[in-house]
């Protein structure tokens, strides 16, 4: 992704708090035909401002409804969490945050410029200051001349382009990305993960980020949550101090694989052996 | 087209769930009803004050809701008026008088049922020949759903009468009409259901040199059956409405079309209406059967149920 | 069908123009080709045509079709001989077969065409079925004209387009009447009214749920049984036949609306939720675009349910003008050519009406699947 100016977000300013995400006691049961189950149990997680923090674990472990919960996609049943200093909802009906799904979920009927730019037009944003912006981020996702091309018409890494652009254009301090590559093949994926690191430490925004892969995790963040299942919870938070400005070579490093040996062996202690 | 309450597993089937799921449609029917005695009170409120007005009585309000819950002639009849028309007009009479209603229904029912059969044989046959057949694609499919924007029933006069003309009547030139609009839901169902196979599934025959026809009975005609029962439950509806309506222009003495014309002319409303809630049943029926037929079909292809 | 089989096709066609010559056209006593030079010089040509079309090329296409337009207007010429019309015999027919199998032929010659850019291909596709309408027209007349079918029974297309011709007026007045007003009218209330209330629906999950089976078990009945009734209500003029359609339209668009309202993934009313969107934008943004393919197969069933049901209703009593009305007593007084003439003005009626709802539904739905090339 090419440099451009570093919208610094006018929310993050206005919020003094040091901590983007702060969950205390979070527990989230769901009632299904078949019973309860414990999606999250107890979980206590502080996120800081800046941070690349990695969900990592099994499936069922709770991770994707851990962001949900930050997301205010759903509501905990126990326990309160904070982001950037005001409760979830609030923080939703502000718009702090930029959510990217596993699949790009681009409208069908709209044009790649169109998909950009719903957000800003559900948010009041002037037409013209829309086509700026949309402007600029598929640009910085290296989609510019693809304006008028329809979803299907562009490759599945191209499609999850567009759909970061669109999360980012109207500049929310937190990314919320929920395994984003997990459908693209390994190289497309590589190619997208050091664009997003590139992105990161142009932006200085706040990234979360969930995902099956542990080089990915070990690759991208600041902090590695690893998680289990039946119920969900944290069994480790790994810190992660490679720079900001990695690249792919890291991965070969001995840190990175005494890293990557640590979030395994979580993993395993984490996972029951009856499935 | 399934509803969750039939997906569930009979295991789970509870008396108190089953009503909680159901609530919404007792409480819409209810409203139904309660809205059909209110509009048959007040459309029939100023013919009955009338009458008395004519009579110069003097009435009270319970009389006049009496009154309009019995009137001779309603705009609107009240539910149970048309139930009570319904009781007698088919156990009221022997089964073959014209006046039973149960007559008229068997007339219409006949006609409806081998035009159906007519129409999704010649719908089936269609479909399989458009699949195979490039030419045919091209030349026949645009007509085939060109001819279902011509209001068929216009036509229907015509094939009575040419019918007639022939010596043919009765049964046979209704069930044509029948045939000639049910076989469309059928063709163009077909075409989809035959050509549904993935193309894996295709070129794995092609491996094994299959021919069309085995490729046919093999792939393309099990593939096909979820379609063929579909386009099966909409066109028994359309063939009903078809028997029904070749009855109307040529002032037919039996069957369904025939009470409702003579109702119309008569003035019998309560007729009318009880005609119609006699269609809507042969038509729940028919749906009904399909229905049951298509679930044991895919219970024996092994469909999970 | 191979190649070899369809030119083997093109021989049997030319050979059975030229034998023909040979039989007896008419079972009366008729003029021979021999008199008739220019009709002679046209079959053989036509022969000629089809014993080229055999060649395996392209070009071949036009020779086929270049036959069966000579062999038809040979055939349709003769039939201005009276002692032919009504009496035509082996030749004759010989002739016509010969014709049809050079039609089909000719037509699976163009089917195969390939096309290598977008225009020929859509004048391919057009073409195709024109010529197959066309050809089944000139069927239609033929053997009507020439077995010498009575007109009572079925007229031939050349009297029912004579007399669509001088009955413009009658059938304006009936289009206005049947088309204009009761079908617009009833169309617009019921379409309208079953995608509001299906808006209004999809926001309340109890009246959803009620509406949603009792629209699907509505919408299987034979719903136009209601039209004694309606006439009863509004009268005879269009009021009633409006009522009817209206009813007839309002379930299916109930049914679908709702349908496609529900259609949009979880995933993107994440999405909108994670935007803080308003239920209205919501409804704006996401629901009704991905309810829209929905939205228009409604409107397209309604658009045939709505000509079917105005001419029903009038079956039931009409003020002495409209297709279904003009239809009923043109049949009492056995004036067919009358008939098929309101036919062909309903069925174009009808065509158009649907055609238009297509094309608004391409215009509108361009980015769905169904569409893309």
């Amino acid at each position: 992704m090419t440099p451009s100016q570093p919208a610094a977000g006018a929310v993050r300013a206005a919020h003094a708090s040091p901590l983007t995400v702060d969950a205390r006691g979070v527990s989230l049961t769901f009632h299904t035909r078949d019973g309860a189950v414990e999606a999250l149990a107890d979980v206590n997680l502080q996120i800081s401002d800046g941070d690349f923090v990695s969900f990592i674990g099994p499936s069922g472990c709770g991770k994707t409804t851990l962001m949900r919960v930050i997301a205010d996609l759903e509501r905990p049943t126990k326990g309160t969490i904070l982001v950037n200093g005001v409760s979830a909802e609030e923080a939703r009906l502000k718009r702090q945050y930029g959510y990217i799904f596993q699949a790009p979920a681009l409208y069908p009927w709209r044009t790649i410029e169109r998909n950009v730019m719903l957000p800003l037009e559900i948010m009041g944003y002037p037409a013209g200051e829309r086509r700026e912006r949309m402007q600029r981020y598929l640009k910085l996702v290296n989609l510019s001349g693809f304006e008028r091309k329809f979803p299907w018409q562009l490759s599945g890494g191209m499609q999850q382009r567009a759909s970061i652009a669109r999360a980012l254009s109207f500049d929310p301090a937190l990314l919320l990305m929920d395994e984003p590559f997990g459908a693209l093949d390994e190289i497309v994926r590589d190619h997208l993960n050091e664009q997003l690191l590139r992105l990161w430490d142009q932006t200085g925004k706040t990234v979360v980020f969930v995902t099956h892969s542990i080089p990915e995790a070990v690759f991208l963040s600041t902090k590695i949550v690893v998680m289990s299942p039946r119920p969900g919870r944290i069994i480790d938070i790994i810190p992660c101090d490679f720079p900001r400005d990695r690249t792919l070579e890291i991965r070969e490093t001995p840190e990175f694989i005494k890293i990557a040996q640590r979030v395994r062996s979580g993993l395993r202690s984490g996972h029951s052996y009856d499935e | 087209m399934t509803n969750s309450a039939v997906a569930l597993p009979r295991a789970n089937w509870r008396p108190t769930a089953w009503v909680g799921e159901h609530a919404p449609i007792f409480t819409v029917v209810a409203v139904l009803f309660v809205v059909w005695y209110l509009a048959a009170f007040l459309m029939n409120a100023p013919q009955v004050r009338d009458a008395f007005a004519r009579n110069e009585v003097k009435y009270t309000f319970s009389e006049l809701v009496a009154g309009t819950m019995e009137a001779k002639r309603p705009v609107v009849p009240a539910p149970h008026q048309v139930a009570i028309e319904l009781y007698d007009s088919i156990f009221g009479y022997p089964l073959n008088s014209p006046r039973n209603l149960a007559y008229h229904a068997w007339v219409t029912l006949s006609a409806t049922v081998v035009g159906f059969a007519i129409g999704a044989i010649f719908g089936i046959l269609l479909a399989i020949l458009i699949v195979h057949l490039r030419t045919l694609e091209k030349s026949l499919l645009p007509w085939i759903i060109c001819s279902q924007m011509v209001p068929i029933l216009a036509i229907a006069p015509i094939i009575i009468v040419v019918f007639g003309a022939i010596g043919i009547r009765g049964l046979f030139p209704k069930s044509i009409i029948s045939a000639y609009l049910c076989f469309f839901p059928v063709a163009i169902g077909m075409v989809k259901g035959l050509t549904s196979p993935d193309p894996i599934q295709l070129d794995l025959m092609r491996t094994w040199s299959a021919n069309k026809l085995q490729v046919l009975r093999k792939l393309r005609w099990p593939a096909s059956i979820p379609f063929l029962f579909a386009s099966l439950k909409v066109s028994v509806t359309i063939s009903l409405v078809g028997a029904i309506v070749a009855e109307l222009p040529t002032g037919a003495q039996a069957g369904i079309g025939a009470r409702l014309l003579s109702g119309s002319y008569y003035g019998q409303t309560v007729q009318i209406w009880a005609a119609l809630v006699c269609a809507a049943v042969i038509a729940t029926v028919l749906i009904a059967m399909i229905d049951a037929i298509a679930k044991l079909t895919a219970r024996h292809m092994g469909a999970a149920t | 069908m191979s190649a070899r089989l369809q030119a083997i096709g093109f021989w049997v066609a030319a050979a059975g123009l030229l034998v023909a010559l040979a039989l007896p056209l008419s079972s009366q006593a008729a003029a021979a080709f021999t008199s008739r030079t220019g009709l002679l010089v046209a079959l053989v040509a036509a022969a000629a045509a089809f014993a080229l079309a055999s060649w395996r090329t392209p070009v071949s296409t036009v020779f086929g079709l270049v036959g069966t337009a000579l062999g038809c207007a040979v055939t349709v010429m003769l039939l201005q001989d009276p002692a032919i019309a009504g009496y035509a015999s082996w030749g004759y027919w010989l002739m016509v077969l010969a014709i049809w199998l050079g039609a089909i032929l000719a037509s699976t010659r163009l089917a195969d065409l390939s096309a290598a850019d977008q225009v020929t291909r859509w004048l391919r596709d057009l073409s195709i079925p024109l010529l197959f309408g066309v050809f089944l027209i000139y069927l239609w007349e033929v053997t009507v004209r020439g077995f010498g079918v009575s007109p009572v029974l079925m007229p031939a297309p050349t009297s029912t387009a004579l007399r669509l011709a001088q009955s413009l007026p009658t059938l304006g007045e009936d289009f206005m009447q049947t088309f204009v007003r009761s079908v617009l009218a009833g169309y617009a209330i019921g379409c309208g009214t079953g995608f509001i209330v299906a808006v209004v629906a999809y926001r309340y999950d109890f009246l959803k749920r009620g509406l949603l089976p009792l629209g699907n078990f509505v919408s299987a009945l034979p719903v136009v049984g209601i039209a004694p009734i309606m006439v009863m209500w509004f009268g005879f003029d269009w009021q009633s036949k409006a009522a009817v359609v209206a009813v007839m339209c309002f379930f299916p668009m109930l049914v679908n609306t709702l349908a496609g309202l529900a259609v949009a993934g979880p995933m993107e009313r994440d999405l909108m939720r994670s935007y803080g969107a308003r239920p209205l934008q919501t409804l704006l943004k996401l629901n009704l675009p991905a309810a829209m393919p929905f939205i228009f197969n409604a409107l397209k069933i309604n658009s045939t349910l709505a000509l079917i049901g105005a001419i029903v209703a009038e079956f039931f009593g009409t003020p002495l003008r409209g297709i279904g009305f003009r239809i009923s007593i043109e049949v009492a007084r056995m004036s067919l050519d009358m008939v098929w003439a309101e036919i062909a003005l309903a069925a174009v009626a009808g065509m158009a009406f649907y055609g238009i709802v297509a094309l608004a539904e391409r215009a509108v739905t361009s980015w769905h699947p169904s569409y893309r090339k």
